[in-house]
Parts: C-alpha cells; structure tokens; sequence
C-alpha cells in the first residue's frame, strides 16, 4: 500500500479512537458539575457519592483522552509534513490558544477534582470541577475552529507557490469565526452531552433494573434525563444548521450527504436507501422533493447534484457518506423520541414503571458513540479530495520524506496499543460499574491504606 | 518570507517566538523532568508501599507538567511550522517511539492502583519505569540530534536513513537527560518522602549526583572537540561565558545543599540547572534552529522557518493573556499538594 493510504488509515483510526473519550469527558463533566451543584445545593450526602462515583468513571476516560491526544497533536508534523507547512500560519494558532487555555485549565484543576476531596473545602472542590469542565469545552472550541477552517477556509490569503505555497492570516477573527466553525461547535459539544449524558442514563438504569442503589439511581437518572432530553432537541437544530451550511459552502458534500446526482434539479429527501454509485440510483424510502424544500422552503428549487462538478473534486465514497450521515440522522430523531416519551412517562409518575424501556436506556449507551463517530467520517469523507477545502488536496498534503515501511510500523504499533487500552479501559469500567457508587475502596491496598480508611470511616 | 520584521519592545517577533518556545521547553524540561526521574527510580523502590507514595508524589501534578509538552508542541507548530513540518517527519521513528513509551507512561500510573494482584501492579510498575527511561533518554537523543545538525536539504526535507538519528553523541545526550532527570527527580522526592523511603532516595540521590557529573562532563569534552560550531558564538561574545558559569555553579551547589539536608533549595538550583543548560542551547543554536550538515544555505532558521508576522503578533498576544493564567493554576496545584505525601482513599 502507498504512504498516502496508510497515513490516511493512521489518522482516521488515531482520531476516530481519541473521540471515543473527549465526547465522554465533556458530557460527564457537565453532569458532575450539575451533580455537585445539586450536593451544594441540598448538603445532601448522596449526591456527593453521586459526584464522587462519576469522577473516578471521569478519570478514566479522560486519561485515555489525554494519552490519545497527544499522539494527534503530533501526527500532523509526522504523517502531514506538507500540510502542516501549508497551514501552520492557521492552524499553529489555533492549537496552541488550545493547550494554553483548555488543556492548561484541565490538567490543572485535574489534580483537585481527583485528589482534592479531603484537601481542599467543598466549595473550592466544586471550582475545580467547574474548571475541569470549562477547560474541556475550550478543548474542543479550539481543534473544532481548525477543523472547521479547514472545511470552510476564510481570513486568509496563499502565498508562495508549489511546494512553497502556504495560507496565511490576514484576520485572526474571520478564521476564527469561518462559515461552519459555530454550527459544527455546538453540534458537537450536543453530541458530548448526549455521550455523557447516555452514559449516566445507562449505569443508573442497570442499577435501578437490579435493585440495586435505587434511591441514587432514580435521582442521577432523572438529571441525566433533563440534560439528555434538552441536548436531542438541540442537536437536530443544530444539526439543521450545518445541513444549511454545508449547502452553501461545500455543495459537493451536500450531495454525497443525500446521495444526490443530477447537476441541477429538484432534489429528494431519503429516510434510508442504498446508494449505486455506478448507475447513479438511489432505492429507499424518500421525501420527494423533501431535501429541496428542507433547504429552500419551497418545492422548485433545483439543488446542485455531484454532476455539476468536476470528477476529480468530488467525494468518491459516495453510499459510504450517505450511509454514515442517515444513520447519525437516524439516531438523532430516535434520542428525541426517547427522551421525550420518557420525560412524558416522568410527568405522569411512571417513569419507573416499565422494564423495558430501562433496558432500551441500558443498551443505548453505545448510540451516541456511534453517531458521534459517523458523523465525523460523514463530514471528513465528505470533504475529500480536499485536505482544505479548495486549496489543498490530500494526496499533495503527505510527509514527503517518510516511507510507507515506517508508516505500517506505526499504524500497527498503535493498533496494538490501542486494542490493549480499550480492552483495559471497559474492563476497569465494569469493574467500577460493579463496584458501584458506594465502594469508598474499590481496592484493597496495602495495609496501611487499609488502616487510614478505616479510620476514616470511623469518623 | 523575508518580509519586514514587526519589533515588540525592540525585540522581533521570530526572536520572542523563539524565545517563547524555548521557554516552554525548558518549563517542560524542569517539570515533567522531575516526573520522568521520579518514574525512572521506581523500581529501585521495592516495598508496595514505596512504590504507592512515589507514584502519588507525582500523583495529582504530571498530567499538568505533561501539559508544557503540549503547549510547547504547539507554539513549536504555531510559530515554526517549518521546523514542526521538518523536524517530525524526518524523525518519524524516534517520535513515534516517544509517543508510545508516552501512552504507556499516562495508562500505566492511571491503571497500576486499579487492581491489587501482584502480577498486575509488577507489570506497570516495569512499563511506567521503562517508559519513563525511554522518555528521558528519547528527549535527550532528540536534542543531541538538533545540536549536532542534520542532514537537511532542499525544501527543509531531512535526507537521513530513519536509523541515522542513533548516532554517539545523540546517545551520549540521551543518558546525560536521563541522569539530570534522575537527579532532579530524586531532589523532588527527597522532598515528599519522609522515614526509611527517604533515607533510601537520599542515598540513590547522591549517586545520581554522580552519574549526572561523569555523563555531562563526558558530553561537554565531545562537543568541544568534535562539534567545535557549538562554541563559535561564545567566542565571539564573550560576556555569553557568565551562562556556562552559572550553569557550572548551580550543578555544584546541588550536592552541597543535599549533604544540609536543604532539599528545597537544591531543588531549586537543579531546576536551575535545567533551566541553564537549555538557555546554554539556545545561546549555541541562535537564530540557527537546525543546522543543515549538507550545506548551511539550507539552515532552518528562525527567520525563514517562522509563520507571518501577523499571526506571530496574535499568537504573542495570546502567550501574554495566556501565561499568567497558567502559571497562577500551576501554582495554585503544587500548593494545594505541597508537604509529604499521605496517601488516603482518592490516591493511586
Ligand atoms: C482539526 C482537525 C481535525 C479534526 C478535529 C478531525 N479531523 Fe478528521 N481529518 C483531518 C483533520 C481533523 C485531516 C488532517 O484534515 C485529515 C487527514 C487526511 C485528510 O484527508 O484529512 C482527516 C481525515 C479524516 C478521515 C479520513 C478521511 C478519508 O481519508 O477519506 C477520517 C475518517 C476522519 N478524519 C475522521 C475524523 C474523526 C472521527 C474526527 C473526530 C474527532 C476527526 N476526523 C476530527
Ligand atoms: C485531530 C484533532 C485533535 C487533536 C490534535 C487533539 C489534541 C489533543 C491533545 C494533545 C490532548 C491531550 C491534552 C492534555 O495533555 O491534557 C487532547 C485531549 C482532549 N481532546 Fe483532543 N484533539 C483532537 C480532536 C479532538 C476533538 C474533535 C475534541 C472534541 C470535540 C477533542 C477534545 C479533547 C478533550 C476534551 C481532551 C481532554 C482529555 C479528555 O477530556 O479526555 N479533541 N486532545
Ligand atoms: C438530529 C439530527 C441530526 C442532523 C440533521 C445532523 C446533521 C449533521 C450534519 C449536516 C453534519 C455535517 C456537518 C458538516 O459536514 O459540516 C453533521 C456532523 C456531525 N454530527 Fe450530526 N446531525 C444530527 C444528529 C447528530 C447526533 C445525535 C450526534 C451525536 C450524538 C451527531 C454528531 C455529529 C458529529 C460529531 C458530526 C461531525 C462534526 C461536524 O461536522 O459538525 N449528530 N451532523
């Protein structure tokens, strides 16, 4: 295999494995902020279990997002060398303005959520927290703005030529504030809230359907409920929104979103289907003329199909790109009914009552991952053959000097890392799940640990 | 790129970045170089016990010292995107060596706590030493690497053969970072340690002392014979002789204030060390960043690698908003944990 396609299997499988954690991070974030909140609130000792519980969950995602990241940060000067000349001006800024203000935040007040509790008084605690949980949003503020100006490139000018060619800035806020960057931001962090939140869901489910921790668990559910239900809504307007942008500024993707051929014509919506590539047929279950009006509010409006462009600046995984964006799509309209039927269920007092519908919580853990996921390679397959959209192609965008040898070296090497650490990463997780919010010790120590807790529960 | 240069108290925008970026190296240097020296000790610790108070020593502080490293990579991106571009991918095995022996370092003291079978804790008690030796000597060997030149060509592309990176002097480098760290990291556990764990780290140290002595002296001799482009701008500039001087008067305060038992002090003169051995660097390297061994028309500089001065002045203004934030949250930490460690019920 050619170094471009091992290097593009490298980043897709790195970065794709990273955002397994960050989502996890920020969402659960937002509800130990929220829980603790509650503890301040009410001094009621349970949500302080409440708190205590998630963060040790907390620590682990995010150890694992911290070590992945590292590896993203640097992947770009390894695998992208060309890129990387090409954007540092953009880019550079932005990464940088992430570790001093986000990660800088994060992995400060870390050290307090973690160790804090018996050092530092409640309410300085609870800061901390907050910190942690703002540190994690800007985290993903800033690599979703390079993200984004990658995808809609603005406040720039090229200078240079050939392999000399590169962007740079001509206004810091315009490349800040390009056409997608708010859209895909809040799409985003929704979707965190949704990973953390349907974690939050799942656990407490699984106690409530086992008898276990009922009285906490009905609580932590009902919160993780309200954030849960209140981020699906959200998450099909934003969703709308970059739907709308992409149709403005990246037509192309648009049409290989909808699988979409004909230059110019009034477009259908599909629910589902299957995308033939060769013939240029959809079949499935569609809208007619829905994405027209979708876009336009109308039903004349032709919308530009992939025809329209030239063959080397489309998308090539056409049924991939739809695939991947109706799933997303799918499980987008499925949260909302969810949430909203079960927040219905909550205002007659039967939120409990059904079996069932816990188990549908307990196994739904996996769909936001999996829409968070798709939703990335729907808008990153999308965007190719461009690396930055209209300016830079992929296959121009390689280290020249590295070899496809060394590039198999260390897609395997991370392969093999990364299975050992999601195999230890849910191992651990069922382990604390097992063990449950009111293990003060998961863990037998040495025996001077023993004697310390002891004491402390004498107290 | 030689467009005009924009000054910023008289000083141009490509020498403060320089400036900038050696400053988060060397923060990094100095405090994730004790972490990394307090990991490379972790075996000669043999009780469960030990081991648990040196590993939560570092507990609630390496993920912010890993931070430097972070930010430092990307102020390296954002301010020389040529020599990020460069200097990665042509030193693609090394770096992706480094990036493993990280994830290995971060899981191991995250997971070692989670279990109690001996087995389990053994196996990450090796990973997180092993790893935290490779990193150091993985460090070391890069900046041996950069001092020594590299075979840069046309379009800044190293045309080197992915093993020329392991050369003498880059591994003589790489074991004088491991001895600084293991130096400066058994200072900082002097500093947390307290009964017979801490009469035993006051022994290793001492012999820490030693080793970093004989490695940097050895290093020292090669440059000056073998790599004589390293003292050039000494030569020129006399007055510049006050950095090694300073540099040779920390290292020998250091075994002095550890046989007065000021362990706070010393710590503060190793990190001093550290600080003055990489400003020793810079002095050498200025404005050359790597120096090409092919021809020196193509030297990555600090003028033909920067980005435009435009994003070099944002990036300048977000460092200056950015710096005291960090530094008062750094500070905040490492006072909230200061004084010996007690373990209890959150460590690891
Ligand atoms: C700020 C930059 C950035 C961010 C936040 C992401 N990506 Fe991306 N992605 C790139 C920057 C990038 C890139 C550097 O621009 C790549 C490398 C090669 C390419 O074509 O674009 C890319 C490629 C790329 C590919 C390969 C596409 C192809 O080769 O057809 C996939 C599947 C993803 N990414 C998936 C993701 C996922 C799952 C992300 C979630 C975190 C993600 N990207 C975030
Ligand atoms: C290719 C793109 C990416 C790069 C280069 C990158 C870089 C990094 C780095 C270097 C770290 C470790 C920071 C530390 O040491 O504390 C990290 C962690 C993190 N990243 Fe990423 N990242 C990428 C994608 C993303 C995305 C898309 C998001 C969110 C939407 C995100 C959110 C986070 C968060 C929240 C953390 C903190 C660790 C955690 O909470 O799990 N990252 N990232
Ligand atoms: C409810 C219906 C939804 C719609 C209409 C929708 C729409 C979109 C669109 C159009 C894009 C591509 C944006 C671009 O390429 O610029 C996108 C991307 C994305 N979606 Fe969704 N989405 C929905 C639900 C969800 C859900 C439920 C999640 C996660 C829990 C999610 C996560 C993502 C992610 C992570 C991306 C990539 C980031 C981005 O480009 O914004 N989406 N979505």
């Amino acid at each position: 295999m050619d170094v471009e396609i091992l290097a593009r299997i490298q980043f897709a499988f790195t970065v794709a494995f990273h955002y397994i954690y960050p989502p996890l991070s920020i969402g659960l974030g937002l509800l130990m902020v929220i829980m603790e909140g509650m503890y301040l609130r009410t001094g009621q000792k349970m949500y302080e279990h409440m708190a205590r519980f998630w963060t040790k969950i907390f620590a682990l995602t995010f150890g694992i997002g911290v070590a992945t990241g590292i590896v993203m940060e640097f992947e770009f000067g390894t695998n992208w060398a060309t890129y990387s000349r090409y954007v540092g001006d953009v880019f550079g800024s932005a990464l940088a303005a992430e570790g001093i203000f986000a990660f800088a935040l994060e992995s400060g007040f870390l050290g307090i959520l973690l160790f804090g509790w018996n050092k530092v008084s409640s309410k300085v605690h609870f800061i901390a927290t907050i910190g942690v949980w703002l540190g994690s949003m800007f985290s993903a503020v800033w690599i979703v703005v390079a993200n984004s100006w990658q995808q809609t490139p603005t406040g720039f000018h090229i200078v240079g030529e050939g392999v000399n060619a590169r962007a740079e800035i001509t206004d810091f806020w315009a490349m800040v504030f390009n056409p997608s960057s708010v859209d895909r931001l809040t799409h985003v962090w929704i979707g965190a809230f949704l990973a953390g939140a349907f974690l939050v869901l799942s656990v407490h489910a699984y106690y409530i359907l086992k008898g276990k921790h009922i009285e906490l668990s009905k609580k932590a559910f009902k919160i993780a409920l309200v954030v849960a239900t209140l981020a699906s809504v959200s998450q099909l307007i934003t969703g709308h929104h970059s739907a709308d942008g992409v149709a403005k500024n990246q037509p192309a993707k648009l049409a290989a979103l909808e699988g979409h051929f004909d230059s110019l014509s009034v477009a259908d919506a599909y629910l589902f289907g299957w995308v033939d590539k060769e013939n240029q047929e959809v079949s499935g279950v569609k809208i007619p003329k829905g994405l027209t009006y979708l876009l336009h509010q109308d039903f004349e409006t032709p919308v530009k199909g992939l025809n329209y462009f030239p063959e080397d600046e489309r998308p090539t995984a056409i049924n991939a790109i739809f695939q991947f964006y109706h799933i997303m799509v799918a499980i987008g309209i499925f949260f909302i009914a969810l949430t909203l039927f079960s927040s219905f269920l909550w205002w007659r007092g039967k939120l409990f009552k059904h079996r069932w519908l816990l188990w549908v919580f307990v196994f739904s853990v996996i769909l936001p991952q999996i829409a968070n996921q798709v939703g990335w390679y729907a808008a990153e397959m999308g965007r190719q053959p461009w690396v930055v959209y209209g300016l830079l192609r992929t296959s121009d965008a390689l280290s020249e000097v590295v070899t496809a040898n060394q590039v198999l070296f260390s897609l395997i090497m991370f392969t093999v890392i990364y299975t050992i650490l999601l195999a230890l990463f849910l191992y651990l997780l069922t382990k604390k799940i097992k063990a449950g919010p009111y293990a003060e010790k998961d863990i037998q120590h040495s025996s001077m640990q023993e004697s310390m807790v002891e004491v402390f529960e004498k107290k | 790129m030689e467009t005009s240069l924009h000054y910023f108290l008289g000083i141009d925008y490509p020498t403060w970045w320089f400036l900038i970026v050696g400053g988060l190296f060397s923060g990094y240097a100095i405090l994730d170089g004790f972490d990394l020296g307090a990991g490379a000790w972790h075996l000669f610790f043999k009780k469960e016990n030990s081991r648990r108070i040196a590993l939560n020593a570092i507990g609630p502080v390496w993920d912010g010292n890993e931070v430097w490293l972070v930010i430092g990579g990307g102020a390296l991106f954002a301010g020389f995107p040529i020599v990020y571009a460069s200097i990665f991918s042509g030193m693609y095995i090394p770096f992706m060596l480094f990036l493993a022996f990280l994830i290995f370092r971060a899981v191991s003291i995250e997971f070692r706590s989670k279990e109690p079978m001996k087995w389990w804790r053994q196996m990450w008690d090796i990973s997180y030493n092993v790893s935290s030796i490779m990193l150091a000597v993985l460090l070391g060997v890069v900046l041996g690497n950069v001092l020594q030149g590299m075979p840069i060509g046309p379009n800044f592309h190293l045309q080197s053969n992915w093993l020329q990176f392991l050369n003498p002097y880059a591994i003589m480098t790489g074991i004088t970072t491991l001895a600084l760290f293991m130096m400066h990291g058994a200072i900082y556990l002097t500093m947390k340690t307290e009964g017979r764990l801490f009469a035993k780290i006051h022994l290793l140290l001492r012999r820490a002392i030693i080793f970093f002595i004989v490695s940097f002296s050895l290093v020292s001799l090669y440059t000056l014979i073998y790599i004589p482009h390293l003292t050039d701008r000494f030569k020129e500039l006399p007055v510049l002789f006050i950095v090694p001087i300073i540099a040779f008067l920390a290292i020998a305060n250091i075994p002095r204030l550890v046989n007065k038992h000021q362990y706070r002090q010393a710590f503060i003169f190793s990190s001093l060390t550290v600080a003055m051995l990489l400003i020793l660097v810079a002095i050498e390297l200025y404005p050359v960043l790597v120096l090409s061994t092919i021809d020196p028309q193509y030297n990555i500089t600090i003028y033909n690698a920067a980005a435009s001065q435009k994003s070099l002045g944002i990036m300048l203004l977000i460092a200056c908003i950015g710096a005291p934030l960090v530094l008062s949250y750094t500070a905040f930490v490492f006072w909230t944990f200061r004084g010996k460690v007690k373990l209890d019920e959150t460590s690891y």
